[in-house]
């Protein structure tokens, strides 16, 4: 007996760019009827090599099989008529259309829009996938918008779907919804492949693995054979270490306490804060999780100042009013923000690194003086934030954007943490940042607490919350639930408060 | 496709001189066949256009006169377009600054004093400035279209001084010509040297551009501009106010473009009359770019466009090209700079069709 | 025929021009590009359309050659803000500069030429219906152009999966690229599209509205447009409405002057400019709730990741 053909098969795929070899000699085997993994950090090259799979980048060398026959694949639309489906990280639906709309784009024959409303609701019955079809997608929470991708894929009839890390921003809860249509659609002899860097559920979903590593391929796998840590360090290719924990006990005294905050929010598409209220004392940092798109760029925003309270009174600062304050007189008075978005928040792209040490440094920090730059101070800022953090960068003070994201990332966290502030309010701290680079600033996270200082941290990864904080609320349709200590809760718990359960929300806010 | 725009890692620093420059030289190029396309010596047509108005001391000064409006506009406008706010009504401004000026120096006409020249540069400057109001409170207060609102300004701008000159303001004992008196020496500028018409305004449009070039290079304020321009989110992030800024950005380039106006009107023209600016508000835009939004800059970029002005004049004189082709030299050259700009943020590469590995 | 139907006569024929610019900045404006030079391409088409029709003897000639002028236009801005990525307000800007200046030169034999301008053309049996019938089926075939426009665009852009292409182009051309839609080219069409109706409506000044050449006779009515659209929500039929009160305006404003209204001529020429910036004005200050309905990719510029 011959062995089985590969549904697809990727045959020493090298793929570069301006500076960087993004893929070097992949090779990737799917078998039909099995959920595969693609392994790898970010910036691994796993999203280059799924672009070219589905025809959004070309290979310069290598070529693809499918069914054993070489195949070009020059557009999406030749993949899909292949039999390839894809689901986008970031989705690639159109806000202002209909879910109908947004279908009917993605399917390459022309339909009716009556008739795409029709199938999608035939599909999302047999996969347990509800939406409505005549709904604007920016009314839709991410949950529904990743079911559309889902359902406009499946409505391709594809043999492959590729899911690129559709877990991040979902609750524990949706993420088994999602396992088990995953599951359906492999019962049907379809292939899936599965693009994380989220082990557990690897190892719970998929039966083979290939994990890539700065571009190559290291090692392919069964996760089922394998434990997180092994998985971990093939991945990361060493050991990954623990952030250390030491901890003073008692409580000291309260260093931010938001009292009964609600805030409307004047975007159409934003979500309203609804009394919220919270301490957070000297030395302790605080968890708040949730999905994305419940508040918590609102929260922030009203945190840093960039927002103002309804009263003065809603948010206190070492026993001062500071609700209505501008973010440089919190700044001032000890306060230090990291905005979740990188780029274009925290950072100028396009502005030298000194630029950006300014943007947050020029008022409170000391790198201009009576309205004029201190260019050598400025400079001087980047310099030991470089070696504080281990900022990797070619040039003594390149633009923002030059950057990887992970030591952009460092950048921004020890821009703010070299200012030795009281209060640290930081939004997702690692989102998108290697392995190395996520250590270093929980590690930093963990030692300003430790050093007296509040830290307030906005995450929607309970991995990350779990291994930082020393309490945990969840914040839910702009409601905050109580703070828990985090030893006393399980992540199934924090999931169910995620997804809604245990607030005394009214009904019609559900939708 | 063959060609693709990818991101250069940092913009050259070479690459910011050497764009303009390559776009003048291809403005150059460009204008050769064009000549010769008119049936012009294109090496004579040149030399009209660019070496005559600068062949001897009076045409220097005379290059002086043009680019002083022109710089000091540019320079507000490099304010804020580098903000994001498209200030594209200069040419309105600089019309209400020549009219509030202008007016101080018809009112005071006969009986004025020392005191009528500053008054007429504060007027200038303070209507220039509240003309530029009207678009950036509409922009802050409602987010209503910037461009189209100041743009929309410059022809009421021009109806108005229109009237003036023809009704109120009109000289009595002028033959009925549409034009004010021609203003008492006390509200002229002095002129710097005799027999020219180079006057003070060029002296303070100097100061203007090494201030603002200070401001940009050197200050918060100068920062907070380019921030709120590159990243609005991190501005905000910054602490600044951006809707203050986009109010700070358009009086001031409100004021520069009615100084420029009053300049205008109190040094070169000595009285109102229609057709009183040969659009130097437009043009000034291509200034601020071809000057890379930079005060330095766009006394360079002012001084080569005055340089083609005079050129189209005498043009029109000596070879009979309509003055009209002046702006489509200045169109085209914008053009070019424009494209030349995407050679600093993009490098074009050439992508090879997939190879295959052999088997 | 009434006053009151001369009147209406009029007020059609001088809208019709801001209309046809209008639909098609529209169009480039939902595929997500801000061409500003419309006021450059409109002029373009109105010196070429009447130079060639001059020279020709044939206004059909001069239309299709306005067409090309703008077309050729909007290739260049197309060149610059999709090939080279520029700033698109700036090679608007700068387009119509350009415009406005390579007109005078083109049009410069021609000042003065007097021809005789398009005439009109009565639909047979419509035209014979009570009031309705002359104002609006006994006109030139500009006139029916614009109308058969706002028609065809609000088919194209919503009933049609060419329009909705289109449409996500302009809302998301990240994603519109990622599902593998070539968006610079489909942005392209769209700018040509825009061009030829700026064509074309520059045409209808100097080959029907003012039968002659005069350089700068656009005054403003390409910016005019552009505001039409702002105003219009990006809704052709909104397009339609706003453009013929934009002319009714006008109308009004020439009726009153030659009535003799005791103001002077150049506060009532002033007119619809500042009604331009009421109207935006008001359709802001009432859209304050709403949130933006503008093309959420609008004026962007795009560059495919490889």
């Amino acid at each position: 007996m011959s062995a089985p053909v590969p549904l697809l098969e990727a045959e020493a795929i090298t793929r570069r760019f301006a500076t960087l070899v993004a893929n070097e000699a992949v090779d990737l085997k799917v078998m039909p009827g099995e959920i595969h993994a693609l392994l790898g950090e970010n910036g691994a090259g796993k999203s280059t090599l799924v672009k070219m799979l589905y025809g959004l980048l070309q290979p310069d060398v290598g070529r693809i099989l499918w069914r054993g026959k070489e195949v070009s694949l020059p557009t999406p639309k030749a993949a899909r008529a292949l039999g390839v489906g894809m689901v986008f990280q970031h989705f690639s639906l159109f806000d202002a259309l209909t879910v109908a709309e947004n279908v009917a784009l993605a399917l390459d024959e022309t339909a009716p829009l009556a008739e795409v409303s029709e199938r999608i609701v035939e599909v999302s019955r047999a996969y347990g996938l509800p939406l409505e079809p005549k709904r604007e997608v920016w009314r839709l929470s991410v949950g529904a918008r990743q079911r559309i991708e889902i359902v406009r894929c499946l409505m391709q009839d594809p043999q492959l779907l590729i899911l690129d890390e559709p877990t991040s921003v979902l609750t524990p809860q949706e993420c088994d919804g999602l396992f088990a249509t995953l599951r359906t659609i492999r019962g049907e002899g379809r292939a899936v492949l599965y693009i994380s860097h989220k082990l557990e559920e690897v190892r719970g979903l998929c039966e083979a693995a290939t994990i890539l590593r700065l571009g190559r391929v290291v090692a392919r796998c069964d996760p089922r054979a394998e434990t997180a840590g092994s998985l971990a360090r093939m991945m990361v290719g060493s050991n990954v270490g623990e952030v250390r924990r030491a901890r003073a006990e008692g409580r000291a005294p309260v260093r931010l306490r938001v009292d009964n905050l609600s805030l409307a929010s004047d975007d159409p598409q934003g979500t309203s804060l609804r009394s919220v209220s919270l301490e957070v004392g000297a030395g302790e940092i605080l968890g708040i999780a949730g999905v994305a798109g419940n508040g918590q760029d609102e929260l922030f925003g009203v945190l840093s100042g960039e927002a103002r309270a309804p009263e003065a009174g809603n948010i206190v600062l070492d026993g001062e009013a500071v609700g209505w304050s501008g973010i440089n007189a919190r700044r001032r008075k000890g306060a230090a923000f990291v905005p979740e978005e990188r780029l274009g928040h925290a950072a100028a792209p396009r502005m030298p690194l000194s630029d950006n040490a300014l943007v947050t440094g020029h008022a409170a920090g000391g790198l201009a003086r009576r309205g004029f730059l201190d260019r050598a101070r400025m400079l001087g800022w980047v310099d030991a934030v470089t070696r504080a953090f281990d900022v990797r960068k070619g040039p003594r003070d390149p633009e923002a954007a030059s950057l990887s994201g992970g030591n952009l990332q460092k950048f921004v966290v020890g821009r703010e943490i070299l200012h030795k502030p009281q209060l640290l309010v930081v939004s997702q701290p690692t989102w998108g940042v290697d392995a190395g680079a996520a250590m270093l600033i929980r590690q930093a996270l963990i030692d300003l607490a430790a050093g007296g200082a509040a830290v307030l941290v906005i995450s929607q990864d309970l991995d990350e919350l779990f291994e930082v904080t020393d309490r945990m609320a969840v914040i839910f349709h702009g409601r905050l639930s109580p703070a828990y200590p985090t030893g006393e809760l399980t992540r199934e718990a924090v999931g169910l408060l995620m997804g809604g359960e245990g607030f005394a929300a009214p009904r019609e806010e559900a939708a | 496709m063959p060609l693709v725009l990818e991101k250069r890692p940092a913009a050259g620093a070479a690459a910011l001189i050497l764009s303009p420059l390559l776009a003048v030289a291809l403005t150059l190029a460009s204008s050769i066949v064009v000549f010769w396309f008119l049936g012009q010596d294109p090496w004579r047509a040149l030399s009209v256009y660019f070496l005559l108005p600068v062949s001897d001391f009076w045409g220097i000064q005379e290059v002086a006169v043009k680019a002083t409006p022109l710089v000091l506009i540019a320079v507000g406008l490099a304010l804020c377009f580098r903000s994001n706010n498209w200030n594209i009504g200069a040419e309105g401004q600089f019309l209400i600054g020549a009219i509030c000026g202008g007016g101080v120096a018809v009112w005071t006409h006969g009986w004025g004093g020392p005191w009528v020249l500053p008054l007429m540069l504060v007027a200038g400057m303070a209507g220039g400035a509240a003309y530029a109001m009207i678009p950036a409170v509409l922009k802050t207060r409602l987010r209503v279209n910037e461009i189209l609102v100041s743009l929309m300004l410059v022809y009421v701008a021009e109806f108005l001084l229109d009237w003036l000159v023809r009704g109120p303001w009109r000289d009595p004992f002028g033959f009925n010509m549409p034009q004010t008196v021609t203003f008492a020496p006390e509200a002229t500028l002095p002129v710097l040297f005799d027999g020219g018409r180079m006057n003070l305004g060029t002296v303070i449009t100097l100061v203007v551009v090494a201030v603002a070039a200070v401001v940009m290079a050197r200050t918060v304020k100068g920062f907070e501009i380019k921030l709120v321009g590159d990243a609005p989110r991190a501005a905000r992030f910054a602490g600044f106010d951006d809707k203050r800024l986009t109010i700070a950005v358009f009086a001031i380039s409100g004021a520069l473009a009615g100084l420029a106006g009053v300049m205008e009107a109190a040094g070169t023209v000595r009285q109102l009359l229609p057709g009183f600016s040969p659009g130097y508000g437009f043009t000034a835009i291509i200034v601020a770019f071809l000057g890379r939004l930079n005060p330095i800059g766009c006394l360079i970029a002012g001084v080569f466009i005055a340089i083609t002005f005079i050129g189209g004049e005498n043009a029109q004189i000596i070879l009979r090209i309509p003055r009209d082709m002046t702006m489509v030299f200045q169109g085209m050259l914008l053009f070019y700079v424009l494209a030349c700009d995407t050679l600093i943020l993009y490098r074009v590469r050439r992508v090879a069709p997939a190879r295959r590995v052999p088997t | 025929m009434t006053l009151a139907e001369a009147i209406f006569l009029t007020v059609i024929t001088a809208s019709t021009p801001l209309l046809l610019a209008a639909i098609g900045e529209l169009v480039v404006e939902r595929a997500g590009v801000l061409n500003l030079g419309v006021e450059g391409m409109m002029i373009m088409g109105a010196a070429t359309g009447v130079a060639v029709a001059i020279v020709t003897g044939s206004s059909l000639a001069g239309v299709l050659a306005a067409i090309a002028a703008g077309m050729a236009m909007a290739a260049i801005f197309a060149v610059l803000t999709l090939g080279l990525a520029a700033n698109q307000v700036a090679s608007g800007l700068s387009l119509t500069i350009f415009g406005l200046g390579l007109s005078g030169v083109v049009g410069a034999p021609f000042v003065g030429i007097q021809r005789e301008g398009i005439g009109k053309i009565p639909v047979p049996f419509l035209s014979e219906i009570p009031v309705v019938g002359p104002i609006l089926f006994r006109q030139d075939p500009f006139v029916y152009l614009a109308l058969a426009l706002v028609v065809g665009v609000s088919w194209f852009l919503w009933r049609t999966r060419a329009g909705l292409v289109l449409r996500a182009c302009g809302e998301n051309p990240v994603s519109a690229h990622a599902l593998g839609y070539p968006v610079l080219r489909i942005r392209l069409y769209a700018v040509l599209f825009g061009g030829a109706c700026a064509g074309i409506a520059g045409s209808y000044l100097s080959l029907v509205l003012t039968p002659f050449w005069t350089s700068g006779m656009t005054a403003g009515r390409g910016w005019i447009a552009l505001a039409i659209v702002v105003f219009a929500s990006w809704l052709p039929w909104r397009a339609l409405i706003g453009a013929y009160l934009f002319g009714g305006l006008i109308i009004l404003q020439l009726h009153a002057q030659s009535a003799g209204v005791r103001v002077p001529s150049q506060f009532l020429a002033a007119l619809p400019y500042l009604i331009t910036i009421v109207a935006l004005t008001a359709i802001m200050a009432l859209r304050r709730s709403g949130g933006s309905v503008a093309p959420q990719g609008l004026g962007r510029p795009f560059v495919p990741d490889r």
